[in-house]
């Protein structure tokens, strides 16, 4: 079982790599590009005959408390 | 007074901490991060450097250390707490302080002299600084830049918990005179309660003429005033 999480900024926060990444992009010709924004991305492998229901709770809270930051940060988390 | 410095995996400027207290007249001693108790203690420095190497983020490692449960007891119970630079990231990852420190906004390192405005003399880390007075005190970081929403803005700024801004040798709070795109130039704030604080800039490394600044001694002065004169705040 591996659940995938996936960090990126609040809105309101300010992303200078992603401006960055987005004036890099359009130095390199693409266009149509409007926004840019850099996250985080976290594989987390659970031992099999993990209980999915349970695991999801414990990683959201895992999430909320250490994985990404509730001040600046929104996370999704995906089990599979 | 006895001052314990928190020493977590890469704080690096934890013996500087001790050195400038020591130099100033007072006892100070590193703590482990695996310590489970302060000791006897009058106040808690948390440390600039690279705790966990700002692994996932800067201070969200630290936070969990076993050390810091003592930390935010001895904050419950109105102790003094002093976060500098990764220390301030660290509090505001425990919670202990709002907002939070996000990476400069020209993506630079910056390591330089900045100065900074007194907002108010009503805390104990401000409480001697002269009215005026502009403090010069150099950063070294690329995660300072101070974030916290609205909401939480209007509050610092109505509670006057807001202590310290950059601002341009003369005084005045501009965008030039800001390094790192901190909103309102903020470069310390303190809690609601008044007795845990955290700063950007580095105090302990402008107490010696010989390193080009005397000015980080006013903030070391006005805590050691506060804690001679005994409790300062009103019950939680």
């Amino acid at each position: 079982m591996k659940a995938k999480i996936v960090i990126t900024p609040k809105k309101a926060v300010l992303d200078p790599q992603g401006k960055t990444v987005q004036n890099a992009l359009a130095h390199m010709g693409y266009t149509g590009v409007t926004d840019v924004h850099i996250g985080k991305y976290i594989e987390i492998e659970l031992a099999p005959g993990t209980d999915p229901a349970a695991a999801h709770k414990a990683l959201n809270e895992a999430a909320h408390k250490l994985l990404s930051n509730p001040v600046i940060e929104d996370y999704k988390l995906e089990l599979e | 007074m006895n001052f314990a410095v928190l020493q977590f995996p890469a704080s690096n400027c934890d013996q500087d901490a001790v050195h400038a207290l020591r130099l100033l007249g007072h006892s100070a001693r590193l703590v482990w991060h695996k310590d489970a108790s302060l000791g006897a203690t009058d106040a808690v420095i948390v440390p600039g450097g690279f705790s966990y190497g700002d692994y996932l983020r800067c201070g969200a490692i630290a936070r969990f250390s076993p050390v810091m449960q003592a930390v935010r007891q001895f904050a419950d119970n109105g102790g003094i707490v002093l976060g500098i630079c990764n220390g301030f990231q660290v509090l505001t990852e425990a919670g202990l302080l709002p907002g939070a420190l996000i990476r400069n906004r020209d993506l630079q390192f910056h390591c330089e002299y900045i100065h900074l405005k007194t907002l108010t003399t009503a805390s104990p880390f401000t409480g001697r600084i002269p009215a005026g007075q502009v403090l010069r005190v150099p950063i070294a970081h690329g995660e300072g830049c101070y974030f916290a929403d609205e909401a939480t803005l209007a509050r610092l700024q109505a509670r006057q918990q807001i202590l310290w801004q950059y601002c341009d040798a003369a005084g005045q709070v501009t965008d030039g005179a800001n390094p790192n795109g901190a909103l309102q130039n903020i470069a310390g704030i303190c809690n609601e309660r008044r007795n845990v604080a955290g700063l950007m800039p580095h105090p302990e490394r402008a107490c010696e003429r010989i390193l080009g600044s005397e000015d980080g001694r006013w903030i070391f002065e006005s805590i050691f005033a506060a804690l001679s004169a005994g409790p300062v705040l009103q019950p939680a």
